[in-house]
């Protein structure tokens, strides 16, 4: 059974860190070379984690699966990062941020962690401007914010509608910086396939170089995975489509637990789904609620009219309706599961019925009317207040109606957007105590592939914040921690026994996919596992249906690896192979999913379960049985894994039922 | 071949694709037949389709690079009937859709072409040289930690505005593909110039764009031909006159690293 302690500090909250960390042990600047570290992905976690430890001294070594540090996920993200600055004077504190998102989490994450996030949120903003990030301004010069789900205060400062771009570029000139200067060793193009586990600590990775084939070890004093989420599982989501689990998963193969994956959260607002073939969903950000107005038909039979024939009265803005004091801007997973409602009832539009409307005709008046009193025009016509409004709506969020434009061939000027809900974040992720570290020593997880920071629903605007915050402001220093209790260059060789094996290991599962020659392509089950996870993992859940899905699950690894088609080889670059090699992961994991989804008997965030649901529809969450993190640690191949607690202790926030009402 | 209207029904095409097994073996054309695609699917969507069923009778499915498939990681880098990133302006190669396409078209796919950026297989090119560029210079020198406040320098709304503009680039490389000189000036005067133009980029304005050019030029890349293909390529629509500034910048530059003082050497040491 594995040891999960937390390490919070004592004392106060708002002062735990600040005391915790004056207290670390340190590396002395000139022994800092002596230990490296090696750090898996370089996304804004990953990135932000290599330049600031080599700009300390560390040496670093940093891999990446892309062809460059720059095409790493976090890239895509639109709308934006929060911050406690309270620039805009309207009552924001580090307090309300760590309450905001403790309270969206729905009770479920680390006080201690929450508050150190929102601690540290101010200096990302102030790191990332002197970066020469280029966000939205106002004609004084100052930052602009706007505001996101789950908050009513404006603290989210974004760069246009590409914010992730943005602030990834800013940690990949940083880490660009620090390899030019020869201060971290970049490698490209590996995929790590092992973890390597010396006497119960992390001290290195197998990687499997892509374009050659070949297998390469890689030994330093510590490792750290900051490779994001798994959402892919579902095979459709907004997820890049070579975002994978391989790495955090082997990691959990070697020992490291994996925590609360059943915790996925769904997107409200996202393109539908138009087909078989398609391969991935887009995201419209949660920035357009700031200005959109969600609603569905009253009546059934309204829902094949056109939008525009439907008058006022028999249109139902339910999230105006059911949330007022939060309106469109409900959290994500309220959002989602109220527009699953609608849709369950009937009620949903477009050719699949599984679809709401996203309107923009309110704001286009709205702001088309201002603009032309600011101009002085007397009486403007209404196709003048119409040509003013779309250029302001335009100027805010162009860039998305562009997108939305281009798949599906519609104006959202013109006529409402409709959007669905679709998997976009886990909130799960490999379990970490206080300085980021797993419960295999040696081994630091970051970013969306930790579970630290979210509890069961993430707000919008807090992945960058979280990303940025673990890789600049909190593993440099809790990294420093755990080294100091080693000797310098004590890291292994990598013609250790462990190396030898952990390399076996990940050859031996690529000739066996190469070795099957069955007669379905990688995809066809990718497909398979991602609709049993779609209709019985995702927004709803019952007992019975994850019962169900966990038995569906498998039956289809074991056609997977029967009757899975791998052409080519493995001695050079192979596509086929590296999406086997992810999904023969994924099957697994998905498995694992249903596991912890069937174990929690709740409802919370994200999780959302049908037998325990309040009167109308909300989540039930049962504090007493499940204040805690369900953290899994395997137990060999074929066995069920084991199930360990973290109990959740709340010294200084009360739980509460959570209300957006 | 380009559809004047959107095709709303089901269309057939044949793509032409370029597959080479590896940068030391020759490549050549082979067409594949791709048949009653849905106008909705998305142009890599369809070769998702091509090498599905390439997978199911065991031979090599087509290489190519994407990711993100929103427009935005830049990995996506297809010449697409002679045009890198396809018919359209201003998206990447995985925001080109089939209801582009005529019904019983031939699609030429192909990688791309610059001697900077060699074949790895079929369609997927080593870009590790935009890499290169920007390690030397396109940075600034800020430790974490050391900020100040974000509102201490404020910044007018038309500067911010504009170093955005420049800072949209996605790095995909289609200016160099579209530039019968595989010029990278597109590319690197949108980093020049993004961060030339902020107050927090100054101290290292000069070093940056020298060093920047310096790099650009060892690789191997060409110099501008002022036909400006590059901005008509490039998917977020970067504009040349980024060019225009980055080589004031040089000049600049180039004038006062030739004539600065030099400091008094050996300042070291010290108790």
């Amino acid at each position: 059974m594995a040891t999960l302690n937390s390490n919070v500090p004592p004392g106060p909250l708002a002062d735990k860190w600040r005391t915790y960390k004056s207290n670390l042990k340190l590396v002395n600047p000139a022994n800092k070379r002596k230990y490296e570290v090696v750090i898996v992905g370089a996304g804004l976690a990953g990135a932000s984690a290599a330049a600031t430890l080599s700009e300390l001294g560390y040496r670093v070594k940093c891999i990446v699966f892309h062809d460059s540090p720059r095409r790493a996920h976090s890239i895509a993200a639109q709308g934006g990062i929060n911050a406690a600055k309270n620039y805009q004077n309207d009552g924001d504190s580090v307090h309300r941020l760590f309450y905001d998102t403790l309270k969206g989490g729905d009770y479920r994450a680390r006080e201690s962690n929450v508050h150190r996030l929102a601690e540290v949120s101010v200096n990302i903003i102030d790191q990332c401007v002197a970066q020469g990030v280029p966000f939205a301004r106002e004609y004084g010069g100052l930052l602009a914010n706007r505001s996101f789900g789950g908050a009513q205060v404006s603290r989210t400062f974004y760069a246009r509608g590409q914010t992730g771009q943005q602030l990834l570029l800013g940690a990949y000139s940083a880490l660009s910086k620090q390899v030019g200067a020869g201060a971290v060793e970049l490698v490209t193009q590996h995929e790590m396939v092992d973890l390597v586990v010396v006497d119960g600590h992390a001290r290195g990775v197998i990687t499997r170089d892509l374009v050659t084939g070949k297998f390469h070890r890689h030994s330093g004093e510590a490792v750290i995975i900051a490779t994001g989420g798994y959402g892919n599982v579902f095979n459709l989501s907004t997820y890049a489509r070579g975002s994978n689990t391989t790495a955090i998963w082997r990691a959990y193969k070697r020992g490291a637990c994996f925590a609360n994956p059943c915790y996925t959260q769904i997107h409200p607002t996202c393109i539908p789904v138009s087909g078989d073939y398609q391969s991935k969903l887009t995201l419209m950000s949660e920035s357009l609620r700031n200005d959109g107005r969600i609603w569905v038909p009253k009546k059934n039979e309204d829902c094949k009219k056109a939008p525009a024939d439907i008058p006022e009265e028999d249109r139902d803005y339910f999230l105006e309706r059911i949330y007022p004091s939060f309106g469109n801007l409900a959290p994500r997973d309220v959002s989602s599961r109220a527009a699953k409602r609608m849709c369950d009832e009937g009620r949903g539009v477009g050719e699949t019925g599984l679809g709401v409307y996203l309107d923009f005709a309110e704001a286009i008046q709205r702001y088309g009317k201002q603009v032309a009193a600011r101009a002085n025009l007397v009486n403007p016509s209404k196709e003048k207040i119409l040509e003013l409004g779309e250029a302001a709506v335009k100027e805010r969020y162009g860039n998305l109606f562009d997108i939305y434009h281009e798949i599906t061939n519609e104006s959202a000027y013109k006529q409402p957007m409709r959007i669905y809900p679709a998997v976009h974040y886990t909130m799960g992720g490999l379990w970490v105590d206080y300085n980021l570290m797993s419960n295999v020593p040696g081994l630091f997880v970051l970013g969306e592939a930790n579970f630290s920071d979210h509890g069961a629903n993430r707000l919008g605007a807090s992945a960058l914040m979280q990303g940025l915050a673990d890789g600049y402001f909190v593993v440099p220093y809790t990294i420093g921690n755990y080294l100091a209790t080693l000797k310098p260059n004590s890291r292994p060789s990598t013609d250790a026994p462990e190396f030898k094996a952990a390399e076996e290991n990940a050859a031996s599962i690529v000739k066996r996919l190469l070795a099957a020659k069955g007669k379905e392509p990688v995809n066809h089950y990718h497909k398979k596992l991602g609709k049993l996870m779609w209709d019985y993992c995702g927004m709803s859940r019952t007992k019975e249906g994850l019962e169900k899905a966990i038995l569906e699950i498998g039956k289809l690894r074991e056609e997977f690896w029967a009757n899975v088609n791998v052409p080519g080889s493995g001695d050079n670059m192979n596509q086929a192979l590296e999406r086997a090699n992810r999904v023969a992961d994924f099957i697994e994991l998905g498995q694992l999913m249903c596991r912890d989804a069937l174990a929690r008997e709740e409802s919370c965030g994200g999780h959302f379960r049908e037998e325990h649901q309040y009167p109308d529809g909300e989540c039930k969450r049962d504090d007493e049985k499940f204040a805690h993190v369900a953290a899994w640690e395997f137990q060999g191949e074929g066995s069920v894994p084991l199930r360990n607690i973290e109990p959740l202790n709340y010294e200084f926030t009360k739980m509460s039922v959570r209300s957006y009402k | 071949m380009v559809a004047e209207k959107p095709s709303t029904k089901n269309i057939s095409v044949t793509i032409r694709v370029w597959r080479q097994p590896s940068a030391a073996q020759p490549g050549r054309f082979v067409d594949y037949p791709a048949r009653d695609l849905n106008p909705n699917m998305s142009l890599l969507e369809m070769l998702d389709v091509v090498n599905d069923q390439l997978e199911r009778i065991g031979e090599d499915p087509i290489a190519f690079a994407h990711d993100c498939r929103e427009g935005i990681c830049g990995t996506c880098s297809l010449v697409i009937d002679g045009k890198p990133h396809g018919p359209h302006h201003g998206v990447a190669s995985c925001q080109t859709y089939m209801r582009s396409f005529e019904d019983g078209s031939v699609i030429t796919i192909e990688p791309f072409r610059a001697r900077p950026f060699p074949v790895i297989k079929d369609l997927i090119t080593d870009r590790s040289a935009f890499d290169k560029i920007q390690q030397a210079g396109g940075f600034i020198s800020i430790r974490t930690g050391s900020a100040c406040d974000a509102n201490a320098t404020p910044i007018p709304k038309e500067t911010a505005d504009l170093a955005m503009d420049a800072a949209q680039c996605i790095g995909c490389g289609a200016c160099v593909a579209a530039c019968k000189n595989a010029s990278a000036m597109l590319f690197v005067s949108a980093k020049v110039s993004q961060l030339g133009l902020l107050p927090q980029g100054q101290p290292e304005r000069d070093s940056r764009v020298l060093n920047m050019v310096a790099k650009m030029d060892e690789l191997g890349f060409g110099n501008c031909t002022n036909q400006y293909e590059c901005s008509a390529a490039c998917p977020k629509l970067i504009s040349h006159d980024f060019i225009a500034r980055m080589n004031r910048d040089y000049i600049a530059a180039s004038f006062r690293a030739a004539f600065k003082p030099k400091p008094a050497a050996g300042s070291g040491g010290g108790a």
